[in-house]
């Protein structure tokens, strides 16, 4: 069986975002890139399965600018056995993307997509859903625990919901997406830092497969969050409540 | 990409809270300590605290403290000999100098007048955070801090206690650990953290001027604003203050590639024990007119005079970093390492740090959310390689390349490579917890040596056989730097460890020609012992610049030199 895993390339999740002065997004130069962490976990799920012997071979998939190649390389330093790159300079929206996935399931034939819940860097939470729309696929979201029964074709999985967990079953093949608490990744060895080396990278280009890349959605404009002022001392209670009442009108 | 970023990265601050932010968690056992692994704070919102510098830092320390701290110094105006016994040396036998005064009810009126009263404290919460050290084991019984806002208001303080012979301590972070920033009586302590002004930042030369109560976070924040680093970092970070490092002359974990503070403070502004002020706060890259003051009060651990501004230079942001944590069989194998790294890393190299499985192992078993990079078995000696370069996927090729090698070589028997910032945290976050782990693990002799790089381990060996299983020795620390921390770890403090320990470790350190304070100073703990390391002509000498610019001696008396030959 076949796994493929989505992982996207976006700002390291420890970087402070500085929006560019024209408001047209958000400064990617010189900024650190790193994978999407709930990317990470989706490619150890992935690894898991097939280290349990349930799986034979992990496919990572990213999309975007030729830089995507070194996040694929991280991928493959984790123990993916190989990559797949979709080159574009384009801006890619999830549609464009779950259309692009589908397209690589046709060819690859995987029985398990699995995709991070979302990415930290547009928050969309959106592809794992459309691309299982697409194929008519179930899909198992939010996953907090997973489980494949390969005799039956089924995998099992845990979804952290308010109040509490559901559980899923859902017929292969099945697109999956990953929620935080479902494994902690593994770290890139040397070892497999130097059998990366050998992987192989596959390129495609969206009209090699057939997809336009088009976007319904126009960004207007970003900005900052507004500045949280910093806070006061007060000397009395009275103040206190004259402050709440007078400024803050709350009481 | 849009303006949810930032949202989105704020609300999944849940998200791996165990690897980038774990700071936060290890304040369950000492809650007053998390300052110091804080993670970087707004700005404003520090500088705008003015309670910072004691209430809030430390309150806590109070239920940590007592039962075990032997404190004779609550003597205050006597003038007879008394032990005075701190756990972080051998016995010594001390007495207050009856020279100095003690603080009446006219003194507190003019501090309060002239400093306001906010900024003459004597709460006594307070008061025992200010007096306790940050290891708590000295422990001071002065009655007043004082917080100067302005180096007229430090002139003015000096002038009034040196007129009336009253001792004093200047307090950064009090994150020292020598015992040198706390009161060995009833000196007054005079803490900085009010003087936390940036006065001026020059992108073009990248010199930046401040007051010497910012903390070194702080500073650190407001550079990465600005495209800069500041030339050192150390685990205190989010309590050390600029003052208290340059007086330490604290070298920490960037100094393999930015050198010594000697190097990148461009000047000082102090003020001396009469109040006179030293401005000495060039931002001149080359200066040769006269004698360089400013290196006197680098490194002189309060004991010259009170430093109220810095000038330092701070190198840019480099855009690429990468972090390796690394396993070698053999303290010979770390060594050859190193050698390797110099030659083929050499313009990217910026950190070259080790420790040893039995620190490791404290880190593991101490610090909460620390995961070992390197299951399942331990290794004998753990490496941390960092480069710091301009080009990511230069550099990143050339680290892969050389570890790789290196692993050919077996130089290095296995090892991760961080792939994201958060992962590089949490290899550092192993070796900076290191103090942190001693700490929560019990009593602990630290040791700051320096040595030569191919002898540092052997001590730790000699000294784990000299002690046998009664205590813990471990071995950490800048080996890039030669730089070793010896730590002793036992369940309680214990005399005849200690008379195990003393003077050996100082005679050792001494014959290979090493320096028995690498980076941390003299301060109480080590003021009688300073000949180890420096010869009788030079500590003469070093008597006599004490004497000319502190004639009384109120500036920290008691540390960094013998007491004997300055009282
Ligand atoms: C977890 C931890 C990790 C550390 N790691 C390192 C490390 O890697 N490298 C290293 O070198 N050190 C290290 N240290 C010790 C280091 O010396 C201090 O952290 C720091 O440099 C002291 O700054 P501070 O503001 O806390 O000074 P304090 O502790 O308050 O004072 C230290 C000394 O300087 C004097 N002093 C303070 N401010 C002034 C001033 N403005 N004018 C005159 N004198 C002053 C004090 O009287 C005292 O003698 C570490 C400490 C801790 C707790």
């Amino acid at each position: 069986m076949k796994i493929m895993v989505a992982i996207k390339r976006v700002v390291d999740y420890a970087v402070k975002i500085r929006v560019k002065p024209d408001k047209t997004g958000v400064e990617t130069t010189n900024v650190k890139m790193s994978m999407n962490p709930f990317c990470e976990i989706a490619l150890e799920e992935a690894l898991r399965i097939r280290e349990s012997g349930q799986a034979s071979e992990v496919v990572a998939v990213s999309m975007g600018p030729q830089q995507c190649v070194d996040t694929l390389r991280t991928g493959l330093a984790m123990g993916a056995d190989r990559g797949i790159h979709v080159e574009t300079k384009e801006m890619l929206y999830p549609l464009s993307v779950a259309k692009l996935l589908r397209a690589l399931v046709e060819v690859e034939k995987p029985q398990i997509l699995i995709l991070g819940k979302q990415a930290i860097d547009d928050d969309c939470n959106q592809t794992g859903q459309m691309v299982a729309g697409l194929l008519n696929w179930p899909q198992g979201t939010f996953a907090s625990k997973v489980v494949l029964d390969k005799e039956k074709q089924e995998l099992t999985v845990d979804r952290e919901v308010d109040g509490g967990l559901e559980t899923l079953c859902l017929d292969l093949p099945a697109v999956i997406t990953t929620d935080l608490r479902l494994n902690q990744p593994r770290y890139a060895t040397l070892p497999n830092i130097m059998k990366a080396k050998s992987k192989v990278i596959k390129k495609y280009t969206p009209e090699e497969l057939n997809v336009e890349i088009k976007s319904d959605l126009e960004i207007v404009q970003v900005t900052e969050p507004p500045k949280r002022k910093s806070g006061v001392m007060v000397s009395s209670v009275d103040e206190l409540i004259d402050k709440l009442k007078n400024e803050a009108r709350v009481i | 990409m849009n303006t949810y970023c930032r949202l989105l990265r704020r609300s999944s601050t849940r998200y791996l809270l165990h690897r980038s932010n774990s700071n936060s968690q290890h304040s369950t056992q000492f809650p007053g300590f998390r300052g110091h692994f804080g993670t970087s704070r707004p700005l404003e919102q520090l500088l705008g605290d003015p309670k910072r510098t004691l209430s809030t830092v430390f309150p806590p320390l109070r239920e940590h403290i007592g039962s075990g701290l032997t404190s004779a110094c609550n003597v205050a105006g006597h003038t007879h000999r008394l032990p005075c016994r701190f756990f972080g040396s051998a016995p010594i036998v001390m007495q207050r100098n009856p020279k100095f005064s003690t603080i009446n009810a006219d003194d507190i009126t003019k501090f309060k007048e002239i400093l306001g009263e906010k900024n003459v404290v004597q709460d006594e919460e307070r008061l025992l955070a200010a007096n306790t050290d940050w290891m708590r084991k000295y422990k001071g019984s002065s009655t007043l801090v004082l917080q100067p806002r302005t180096t007229e208001e430090v002139s003015w303080i000096l002038k009034y206690c040196n007129s009336r012979c009253l001792a004093v301590v200047p307090q950064g972070g009090n994150t020292g650990l020598v015992g040198g920033s706390v009161p060995v009586f009833d000196e007054v302590i005079i803490t900085m953290g009010s003087m936390k002004n940036i006065i001026s930042f020059d992108k073009v030369s990248g010199i930046l001027v401040c007051e010497a109560g910012c903390i070194l976070e702080n500073l650190v924040s407001f550079l990465d604003s600005q495209g800069f680093v500041m030339p050192l970092d150390l685990g205190a970070k989010g309590s050390c203050q600029i003052g208290g490092n340059v007086s330490t002359n604290a070298g920490g974990l960037r100094f393999l590639r930015y050198g010594s503070l000697h190097g990148n403070v461009l000047g000082l502004e102090a003020v001396l024990a009469n109040g006179t002020v030293l401005d000495m706060l060039g931002t001149l890259r080359k200066d040769n007119t006269g004698y360089d003051l400013k290196h006197l009060f680098i490194g002189s651990e309060g004991s010259l005079g009170i430093i109220s501004k810095v000038s330092i230079l701070v190198p840019p942001k480099l855009s690429s970093v990468n972090l390796a944590f690394l396993a070698c069989k053999d303290y010979v194998s770390c060594q050859n390492l190193l050698l390797e790294a110099k030659r083929k890393l050499g313009e990217i190299l910026s950190a070259f740090e080790f420790l040893d499985s039995d620190s490791m192992d404290l880190v593991l078993n101490h610090l909460e959310g620390v995961r070992n990079p390197l299951p399942p078995s331990m290794h004998n000696f753990y490496v941390l390689i960092e480069t710091t370069g301009s080009d990511q996927s230069y550099d990143k090729e050339k680290l892969e390349a050389f570890l790789l090698r290196s692993m050919e070589g077996g130089l290095i028997s296995d090892g991760v490579l961080a792939q994201d910032i958060n992962q590089a945290f949490s290899f550092w976050r192993i070796r900076e917890g290191v103090p942190e782990a001693l700490m929560k693990a019990g009593a602990v002799y630290k040791y700051d040596l320096s040595l030569p790089v191919e002898k540092m381990y052997d001590l730790v060996e000699a000294m784990r056989i000299r002690l046998g299983p009664a205590a813990k020795v471990v071995g950490y620390g800048h080996l890039g730097d030669g730089n070793l921390h010896l730590n002793i770890s036992l369940p309680e403090y214990d005399d005849t460890v200690l008379g195990l320990v003393e003077p050996f470790v100082y005679e050792w350190t001494s014959k290979y020609r090493g320096s028995i304070s690498a980076e941390h100073g003299l301060g109480l703990m080590k003021a009688n012992k300073i000949h180890y390391s420096k010869s009788p002509e030079c500590v003469d000498l070093m008597v006599s610049i004490k004497k000319l610019l502190d004639p009384n001696g109120i500036l920290n008396p008691y540390k960094v030199l013998p007491s004997s030959l300055t009282s």
